[in-house]
């Protein structure tokens, strides 16, 4: 591999990670709080997706302008799923959680299969360059645009889980949820709030990926296998590194692309898996919400 | 005891005379997927229910005993009877490496069932992407209506042959529950360090139900292709597959013998009807299975046969009193 294969396939990786990361920190956020691997992450992320692309197609509305409406479309969709279902299920074994989140993904997909066919749509914004170059290397413009907001993102949410007093509360919840029902927080509300964060912050990841990802009822599962991932590399709960462990599937990934032929790439995702699990189950960052 | 094996007989000798009264093609071709369901949920309960490792990745056995027997046949033209036992034997050693790794190194709840997914998708990655399997084309089986090539003329063929391996492996489970692995795998689920502490080798009775539910997977895997004639990856080493593998048992109540039976004979009808009902509509049954699965955990957590069991013996207890 030259090394301008090699520069172009880290940037390509790094971009791409952002957005993996974007998508893993909703889902580890929920896990920090819940204790829930939430299985319907990846569709609350299409949902988003398709909020933004019919704001574009019906209305014209630029796809970055739509974030704040599909955050908090989500964050409806979110709180009502935490209140009518899985409220009813902080006390269910493991397995009957992942389960209901199962079909929580079955019931969005499908719906979203009835409502909008399996088309895939795509949104091209006027006027704004495919790729900037950058002493001879490619970036995506769009892509960029998305790994900056990913980075913001993560930041932002680092000082308000530290710094505001509902993020401590979030935090504290995490860590011990009967310790800080102790002290007069209303846990059952955090736990509203955290999944309804945790839909947002899907969302704008998919509002971020429509002007370079199609959009359809199945887009969520291309995703969230590899949220999966990144959330048990960054260690469950924990926010910072879900940012750091999509980069890094991210480089893994366009690395792959470069030297592997066809999809194999697709392997390394799976491979490091199964390593991190094996080796390192709390993650390369340890767990919890920080 | 007694009553429940007369019981079964008679419901095994009902079932068998069901092709003599009923000539209706499509009616045969649900009694056939109904049956066929049976056979891979039950598969998964052995691993899954009875000893409560939760595998999502149960598409791994299924799609290599599809793959094995049908590149047998394609390639070699050995009759899928036998590429069915191999694909069985092949299904068994990929579940003893993978229940190896995962239990040797402690993988627990949503771990080993993250775990399973990653496996199944490895497997489908590998698959797609080597000419010997055709890459994503897949493998079409040629027309031989041949019982000794395992194809028939008429559907009968075909529901008798899942008639009896759903049967054989119902009672595999029947026998299972009532040994001494039975005993330890559902000991294992109910608390795993108290089992170890009273002198069962978890890790070893772990190993024996995944191989066991690997092969029977794999089995289901080789009649799915026999049945269909053509396979290609996702639609057998897919996470759809997985999820339809372990819907009946959850349906019906995982760890019951009779749970993955009664799970297939109310999803598949069901699926049936709203696909007809909305056939314009792509993915309504889905949607349909999306809300049967929240429903039932959320109100039946044992599934069907779990709550009729519940209420049997609340029924038993009061009389009791």
């Amino acid at each position: 591999m030259s090394f301008g294969l090699f520069l172009q396939s880290l940037i390509d990786g790094l971009l791409m990670g952002g957005i993996y990361g974007l998508v893993a920190m909703g889902l580890t956020l929920i896990f920090g709080v819940m204790k829930i691997i939430n299985f319907a992450q990846g569709a609350l992320m299409m949902l988003g997706m398709y909020v933004t692309y019919w704001l574009f197609a019906l209305i014209g509305l630029n796809p970055y302008l739509s974030i704040p409406l599909s955050a908090l479309v989500l964050f409806g969709v979110g709180v009502l799923i935490q209140k009518g279902i899985l409220s009813r299920m902080m006390d269910a074994p493991e397995h009957n959680q992942l389960l209901v989140t199962l079909g929580i993904m079955l019931f969005l997909e499908n719906f979203a299969l009835v409502l909008f066919s399996p088309d895939f749509r795509s949104i091209k914004i006027e006027g704004m360059p495919a790729t900037l170059s950058v002493l001879s290397l490619n970036v995506h413009t769009a892509k960029l645009i998305a790994f900056i907001f990913a980075v913001v993102l993560a930041i932002l949410l680092f000082w308000f889980l530290r710094s505001t007093f509902l993020g401590k509360a979030i935090r504290a919840t995490s860590i011990e949820r009967q310790g800080a029902a102790l002290v007069g927080i209303n846990t059952s509300k955090i736990n509203y709030i955290a999944f309804g964060l945790g839909a947002a912050l899907a969302a704008v990841a998919g509002s971020l990926i429509t002007p370079f990802f199609y959009t359809s009822p199945d887009v969520g599962a291309a995703f969230i296998l590899k949220a999966f991932v990144v959330v048990v590399l960054g260690g469950l709960g924990n926010f910072i590194g879900a940012l750091v462990g999509g980069l890094m599937i991210g480089v893994a990934e366009a690395l792959g692309g470069a030297v592997l032929p066809g999809s194999l790439k697709e392997l390394m995702t799976y491979l490091i898996f199964i390593l991190v699990l094996l080796f390192k189950p709390n993650g390369l960052f340890g767990g919890k919400a920080r | 005891m007694k009553k429940s094996f007369l019981f079964s007989l008679i419901a095994l000798i009902a079932l068998a005379c069901v092709p003599l009264f009923v000539k209706d093609q499509y009616f045969m071709h649900i009694s056939i997927l109904i049956l066929y369901y049976s056979l891979v949920s039950q598969a998964w309960n052995i691993l899954s229910g009875y000893s409560g490792q939760f595998s999502f990745g149960h598409a791994a056995f299924f799609g290599t005993g599809a793959y094995t027997s049908s590149i047998l046949l394609t390639k070699y033209s050995v009759s899928p009877w036998i590429g069915m036992l191999i694909g069985a034997v092949i299904a068994a050693l990929i579940g003893l490496f993978i229940g190896f790794l995962s239990f040797r190194y402690k993988l627990r709840g949503a771990y080993f069932a993250l775990g399973t997914l990653a496996f199944a998708e490895i497997l489908r990655i590998i698959v797609q992407n080597s000419d010997y399997f055709n890459k994503t084309l897949g493998v079409l089986i040629t027309i031989n209506p041949e019982p000794l090539m395992y194809q028939f003329s008429t559907r009968v063929g075909y529901y008798y042959t899942i008639l009896i391996l759903t049967a054989l492996a119902t009672l595999l489970v029947y026998f299972i529950s009532r040994s001494r692995l039975g005993y330890n795998l559902v000991a294992i689920r109910e608390n795993e360090e108290a089992a170890q502490s009273l002198g069962v080798n978890t890790f070893k009775n772990k190993l024996v139900a995944i191989s066991l539910s690997a092969a029977l997977t794999a089995i289901g895997g080789t009649f799915y292709a026999q049945y269909i004639l053509y396979i290609e990856p996702p639609t057998t080493f897919g996470n759809d597959v997985s999820v339809a593998i372990l819907l009946p048992a959850i349906i019906g109540g995982m760890g019951t013998i009779l749970g993955p039976f009664v799970g297939s004979l109310v999803i598949v009808p069901l699926g049936e009807m709203t696909a007809k009902i909305f056939g314009g509509f792509a993915g309504v049954h889905l949607m349909a299975y999306g809300i049967i699965l929240v429903v039932v955990i959320l109100f039946l957590p044992g599934g069907i046969v779990g709550w009729i069991q519940d209420r049997l013996r609340a029924k038993q207890m009061r009389r009791g009193d």
